[in-house]
């Protein structure tokens, strides 16, 4: 049956558009999960490529995992010199080099090089279609050599294999190359053991993981004082009737206009002078004071509760801390954990707050670790900067999953997001 | 009653004394200390020196504080209206008992969960001159793609399209809006024989104009604060690099107050973008009386 509103006809050319906007918004999800579990040599490559692949080829009954191949570009020949610097190694030279039995090749002689002639083998032609694999080292920082091949594309095999490898790698990379020379907050809490890390006497090598625990420290303990300062102010404005209640709350309106960057340089010399900053505390202590728009979101919500409910309470002799407490913060419990939820968020993303008042490695959250990662490591190393990207939304993908309702409601009856 | 009224006084004030303070403290007093430390010379590690509007008078004939005031109005204004259009055709498509509705909605929404640390950096790879993804793609249809984030045009363009990419937050407002827009008005338009365009642009976007509008204001402040994302994709070297094409205000504000140590100077730009957001708040509700549609 056609329904009167046009918009909610369905007709299959719908999916059309919508298989397409589709693929343009997950396709860059796709591609920072798939380039996060691609070997480090196959990040970066060109053409670009979506599935994270393992090379192979076999030699004799040996399977030697290889790097990606590369195309060799000009015609070569592979020689063995049977004298020289390179003695009986294979060596791919220009065909020019190398002419009846002589391979001419340049040699160090004290300060300068001098070609020199030597008598050589040949191994074979290497035509410019062929590839070169090097041998797969477990580990980059492995002293043997590895062993290069020059082969025909179709003898490098290859299969689907996702290099799980970069995840820890990330967290164990993600360094900022300083030792925690404090004994930090995260010891305090509890996570001073990180398995990753080399102890040594000095202090532990800052990783990922001390970011991950400064950002739950302060996500923990912000989610924590925001519920609570926001919930008892709102209560104070929604639920007493008292004189001044709406002027506060118009000036609590207005103050959401103003934005972080506005205020930042006061409050850095504010913090500073409480010798807060290089601490954690900037970034969670404000939260035990409320926030305007959280307060203002409960408002709303209390607002909507009955007040015979707190009425029928204050006859059987409740205080008004123990209505609060009893009657109304049970029945808010979706407003709350809309709160929890953003400030979560805020904390989880915010980047400018940790940018300006840590200034210290060890205090550092993920986002400002990340970033920092990057600005000094940016060219190089894609695998793990893709690899710690993917860290830092993954949890929240997950949260979504599991609170999507929450996500939903809170967006569409604010009408704001995380910010 | 007196006595009542003095005790439920007592009580409001008591319950929200965080809020006093906080208010006081992290809001207030840095509102107007930014206002004072703008009429000074102050670089933290010193007492503020009172200079008068010297700082004013510096910043506006300040060529790099025009450029950022131009790169950040481009970028907001901009990324504001690709992003409003997208999570409005979004939200209308998903406004359907279309099949696999769940799926769009959760694919158009999980790009605006997207820590901005890590979409910048995603974004800054894929939008890479010499074999980044995007251009390699667009190569596939014949379109030769620009050096985007190292080209002065097509710089501040790249990041409104990462930014639009982040319309699945607009679009779960909208699609709100979407559904409780009254099937009676529909049916009342089919009557008097409205096409699908018609009911588009004279039901549905009237209906939710508060909507919309509400969105497009706070965009606008947001975009006015980016900041994260010219620092990241186009060089940590703070300059917004190529050729300023992306020093937005705050990266500018951040530049001359912590790198510089003029504070007294960038409190005078965070006071100008203090005025700038209430004037674009003051002109919105102006406008908002003509182009909004709030009685139902």
């Amino acid at each position: 049956m056609a329904s009167p509103n046009p918009l909610q006809r369905t007709t299959p050319i719908i999916h059309l558009p919508l298989i397409f906007l589709a693929a343009l918004f997950l396709g860059p999800m796709l591609w920072l999960f798939a380039t996060s579990l691609q070997p480090r040599e196959q990040v970066g490559r060109v053409p670009p490529e979506l599935m994270p692949r393992q090379y192979f080829i076999t030699q004799g009954s040996e399977h030697i995992v290889v790097t990606p191949p590369q195309a060799v570009g000009i015609d070569k020949l592979l020689v063995v010199p049977a004298a020289g610097p390179n003695q009986g190694q294979q060596l791919l030279v220009d065909p020019q080099a190398f002419k009846d039995g002589q391979l001419t090749q340049a040699v160090r002689v004290a300060d300068h090089e001098e070609p020199q002639t030597f008598a050589a083998t040949l191994v074979r032609p290497i035509a410019k279609t062929d590839v070169t694999v090097k041998e797969w080292l477990l580990s980059k920082y492995s002293k043997t050599v590895p062993r290069v091949f020059y082969v025909h594309p179709e003898q490098v095999q290859s299969e689907v294999q996702p290099v799980w490898g970069n995840y820890p790698e990330a967290i164990k990379a993600l360094t900022s190359g300083e030792k925690d020379k404090s004994r930090s907050l995260s010891e305090l809490l509890g996570l001073s053991v990180y398995p990753w890390t080399e102890h040594n006497a000095k202090g532990r090598t800052i990783t990922f993981l001390t970011y991950l625990s400064n950002t739950l420290l302060v996500a923990i303990l912000g989610v924590t004082g925001t519920v609570i300062s926001s919930a008892l102010v709102a209560y104070g404005l929604s639920r007493i009737t008292w004189k001044g209640r709406e002027a506060l709350f118009n000036i609590t309106l207005s103050t959401m206009m103003v934005p972080f960057p506005v205020l930042m340089i006061p409050l850095y010399s504010v913090f500073r002078s409480l010798g807060w900053i290089g601490t954690l505390m900037p970034l969670w202590v404000p939260a035990f004071f409320g926030g305007a728009f959280n307060i203002f979101l409960l408002r709303q919500f209390f607002l909507t509760i009955p007040n015979e409910l707190s009425e029928a309470a204050r006859i059987d002799g409740c205080s008004e801390l123990m209505i609060f407490w009893r009657v109304i913060l049970p029945l808010a419990k979706p407003a709350l954990s809309v709160v929890a939820l953003f400030h979560f968020l805020f904390v989880w993303n915010d980047f400018l707050g940790p940018l300006i008042f840590l200034t210290k490695p060890e205090t550092f959250t993920m986002a400002l670790g990340l970033q920092q990662y990057q600005s000094q490591n940016g060219g190089g190393e894609h695998h793990l900067l893709m690899g710690a990207s993917a860290l830092l939304v993954l949890p929240i993908i997950v949260l979504f999953f599991f609170a999507q309702k929450t996500f939903i409601q809170g967006i569409s009856t604010t009408g704001m997001g995380g910010r | 009653m007196r006595a009542l009224e003095r005790r439920k006084l007592g009580i409001g004030l008591l319950f929200c004394a965080p809020w006093l303070v906080g208010l006081s403290v992290f809001m207030i007093y840095p509102l107007l200390a930014a206002l004072y430390y703008s009429l000074c010379d102050y670089s933290v590690l010193l007492p503020p020196v009172f200079v008068g509007l010297d700082n004013y008078v510096e910043l506006f004939q300040d060529r790099l504080f025009w450029k950022s005031l131009w790169n950040t109005s481009f970028f907001a204004l901009g990324s504001v209206a690709l992003g409003t259009v997208m999570a409005l055709t979004l939200a209308i498509l998903l406004n359907s008992k279309v099949k696999g509705l769940t799926f769009y909605r959760t694919a158009f929404f999980l790009p605006s969960l997207m820590p901005l640390v890590a979409g910048s950096i995603l974004w800054f790879t894929m939008y890479s001159g010499q074999g980044g993804i995007i251009n390699t793609l667009l190569k596939k249809i014949y379109i030769d793609g620009p050096a985007w984030l190292t080209d002065p045009n097509w710089a501040k363009p790249a990041i409104i399209f990462m930014t639009a990419w982040g319309a699945g937050n607009a679009m779960v407002i909208f699609l709100a809006g979407l559904q409780d827009v009254p099937m009676s008005l529909y049916e009342a338009s089919i009557i008097d024989g409205a096409n699908w365009l018609q009911r588009l642009t004279n039901v549905t976007i009237p209906m939710i104009s508060p909507v919309i509008y509400f969105n497009v204001v706070m965009g606008v402040i947001g975009g006015f604060q980016a900041f994260a994302q010219a620092l990241i994709m186009t060089g940590s070297t703070g300059v917004g690099a190529p050729e300023q094409s992306t020093l937005f205000y705050v990266l500018q504000l951040y530049n001359v107050g912590f790198m510089d140590l003029r504070m007294g100077y960038a409190s005078a730009m965070a006071w100008v973008l203090f005025i700038i957001i209430l004037g674009l708040t003051f002109a919105a509700t102006q406008l908002s009386k003509r182009w909004v549609t709030y009685d139902r």
